[in-house]
């Protein structure tokens, strides 16, 4: 009788160092067969799978967070330190644990295996990215290195096909005669005294046990002297981002119009073959225009994470993080900000998940308040409608589109305000304090994992579709009731809209907007804009339309004969700084752990929207615009 | 700013004044009167974790454009980004 019998599923963990590559060895052994989730009470990201060996045996894998030392600095790590350490309440301790090392960068993991070993869990260890290594001319005595560890050391390749074969075979032989064969925990944080120590024992395994060649990898080397060159790094910085900006802008129009006239075509096919009145309305004006509106953007979204993704996968992100450290220092921010900045161009829920990875508080708390002021992927849809309905199309100097400038300028008004708002709240909150250090690993170049940029952009997409399909579908089946009911009475001489609880909604918080140009029609769109910003364009579809114009018209060129340049420039304005979406804030309470961090971010961005939109108004107003 | 500093003797050189292209060992680690923010303990124990120990060859490769700063700094077979203020605490020959 062995113990695999007894326990049917083996809980295995995945540990390592950032950049090992852990993620790629967590999807190479899982596949597609993975869940991501949260962990009870804090919002660390617990990516679990299974792995059915072709022995039979059935392994449950959990992707823990990547960490230097179980000293757990942020709350990820702390995650690893409790998992690791058996202490965590949801979740049963692992049955053993898999500890992953880049092959090429051995010294960090080792120090860090070294310190699990401590814990007294069984324990493997894979050597990662062997193929790499290997060209370069790194040969490991694995033999040597199980001897000296005392636990047993396999080689993968996680990108590479059959690359992990060697692994699943000895986590099955582990499984089979290691299991329960764990020692008593001896871990205590470790003093500046064991570290060192720790260290030195490292480093004197690989000089037992693996060959270094004499250079470093001449292609991190090359490619580092020219995107870390102190003024050619940051050239080239801005150059990838004027290309991902292009590529969100470009690429995805032809996939975008293939969406919305898919949409254009359900639409009418509903109305040809639906009686005309309430059915017909709420499935043509409601379900398929509401949520056609919104799902038409998941192309942009797709290329802006595809491009994060791939950078990140690069090893890019860091090399980043270096380049704007000391400009984003100015303005108060750490370095390490700029990565959950630039997603937050993409959304700034995953961008304030994101800055987990900045251990200081203050600095994380500044990074998260100015977060949602980065243009994220939901205000596309809104500047694009305006712009394409207000601003002419028309070439400045020959080579810049006006309509290209404009939303040029709506991005730079995000950074620039994210910037303004941090200096500010770091002279406001805490400018006694000293602005913590700024440490980082730049990881050897890469090329990025297919699987693994396919696999995480899958998760987007899921979660982007979970949220068109329950929150901004229900919004928008909301906005289409408050703007239907009650129906106008027989005989009534206005649109149907003014009698209905849109208008009265709309009309009784009107006055508060007049001052910025809004009529009540987008007072009425800002309401369900709430629940996520492009819900507002469904709304003002629904509400333009439904108002007695022709349905089959862009709500653009209704805009355009309804709104004055002003209003529109106004609308512009407020959408850059607004707090429209109640999930960021609902994220920022959760992450920071308080809502008094929520409150001051809503109240901050409301009084920055309301005042933009007052001074663009009237400055438009008084040059004619009105 | 900090590299107008005058020459410091070689036994006290700290890689938070040295130029790219600097290359030495790492003679000790002095994280006491930093100006990080942290402990010197604290300090100590975050760049002994980087693989910043006695020992370790060190090569400054890449500075940044504002005040020569950050610093990438090849340590052994790892290269990490730092601030020269951390760095001051590195000693080198």
């Amino acid at each position: 009788m062995n113990a695999v019998t007894n326990l049917g599923i083996l809980r295995c963990a995945l540990v390592g160092t950032p950049n090992s590559g852990k993620t790629s060895l967590f999807n190479a052994l899982t596949g597609s067969r993975q869940k991501v989730a949260n962990y009870p009470g804090v919002t660390v990201e617990r990516k679990t799978g299974v792995l059915h060996a072709p022995s039979g045996l059935c392994f449950s894998m959990v992707d823990l967070p990547g960490t230097y030392s179980l000293r757990a600095r942020s709350p990820d790590e702390e995650i690893t330190r409790d998992a690791v350490l058996g202490k965590l309440a949801s979740e049963t301790p692992p049955d053993f644990l898999v500890c992953v090392a880049d092959a090429t960068n051995l010294r960090l993991a080792f120090r860090l295996v070294l310190e699990l070993r401590q814990v007294g869990r069984p324990m493997l260890l894979v050597l990662n990215m062997m193929d790499i290594a290997k060209r370069r001319g790194i040969e490991i005595d694995t033999e040597k290195l199980a001897a000296e560890l005392g636990f047993p050391v396999v080689t993968a390749v996680a990108v590479r096909k059959g690359g992990v074969a060697a692994l699943i075979a000895a986590m099955d032989d582990f499984a089979l005669t290691r299991v329960g064969s764990g020692g008593v925990c001896s871990w205590v944080p470790p003093s500046v005294a064991t570290l060192r120590a720790g260290q030195h024992e490292a480093d004197r395994i690989i000089r037992a046990a693996v060959k270094l060649p004499a250079k470093p990898d001449s292609l991190t080397t090359k490619l580092d002297s020219v995107l870390l060159h102190p003024v050619g790094g940051v050239i080239c910085l801005f150059v990838i981002l004027f290309v991902m900006f292009q590529a969100v802008f470009t690429w995805a129009q032809p996939l975008m119009e293939m969406i919305s006239g898919g949409f254009d075509g359900l639409g009418s096919f509903v109305r040809a073959g639906l009686p005309a009145g309430l059915l017909q309305s709420f499935i043509t004006d409601g379900v398929i225009g509401g949520v056609g509106s919104v799902l038409v953007f998941l192309p942009q979204i797709l290329i802006l994470f595809l491009f994060i993704l791939l950078l990140e996968d690069l090893g890019y992100m860091a090399r980043a993080a270096f380049l704007m450290d000391r400009i984003m220092g100015g303005a108060g921010l750490h370095g390490r900000a700029f990565i959950p900045l630039l997603s937050s161009f993409a959304c700034a829920i995953p961008g304030i998940m994101s800055t987990r990875v900045i251990d200081n508080r203050k600095d994380r708390l500044t990074t998260i308040l100015v977060a949602p002021l980065m243009t994220c992927s939901a205000r596309i849809p809104v500047y694009t409608l305006i712009i394409a309905a207000f601003i002419p199309n028309k070439n400045v100097g020959g080579i810049f589109s006006l309509q290209g400038l404009v939303m040029f300028g709506l991005y730079a008004a995000g950074i620039l305000s994210a910037l303004g708002v941090s200096f500010a709240a770091k002279q406001l909150f805490w400018h006694r304090e000293m602005s913590p250090p700024f440490m980082l690993e730049l990881p050897d170049y890469k090329i990025p994992d297919p699987k693994s940029v396919g696999i995480g952009l899958m998760t987007r997409a899921q979660a982007f579709l979970k949220r068109a399909g329950t929150t901004i579908f229900a919004m928008t089946v909301l906005i289409w009731f408050l703007a239907s009911f009650p129906q106008a009475p027989a005989g009534a001489s206005g649109p149907a809209i003014d009698y209905s609880l849109a208008a009265m909604i709309g009309k009784a918080i009107h006055p508060l907007l007049a001052p910025i140009g809004f009529n009540w029609q987008i007072s009425v769109a800002l309401i369900p804009g709430m629940a996520a910003r492009e819900v507002a364009v469904a709304a003002l579809g629904t509400v333009y339309s439904i108002s007695g114009g022709d349905v089959e018209s862009a709500v653009g060129s209704l805009l355009a004969h309804q709104w004055s340049l002003a209003t529109a420039l106004a609308f512009l304005a407020w959408y850059v700084f607004a707090p429209q979406c109640a999930s960021t804030l609902v994220v920022i309470r959760r992450e920071t752990g308080s809502s008094k961090w929520m409150w001051i971010t809503f109240g901050y961005m409301l009084a920055m929207a309301y005042v933009a939109a007052f001074i663009t108004y009237h400055i438009a107003v008084a040059l004619g615009a009105g | 700013m900090l590299r107008e500093s005058p020459p410091v003797i070689a036994k006290h050189a700290t890689l938070g004044r040295a130029k790219p292209g600097f290359r030495g060992r790492i003679q000790a680690i002095d994280a006491k009167g930093n100006q990080s923010g942290l402990t010197a303990d604290e300090l100590e124990r975050r760049l002994i974790e980087l693989g910043f120990v006695e020992g370790a060859s060190v090569e400054i490769l890449h500075e940044g454009l504002i005040a020569h700063d950050p610093i990438a700094v090849r340590v052994d077979c790892a290269t990490v980004a730092l601030r020269r203020r951390e760095a001051m605490a590195i000693l080198v020959v």
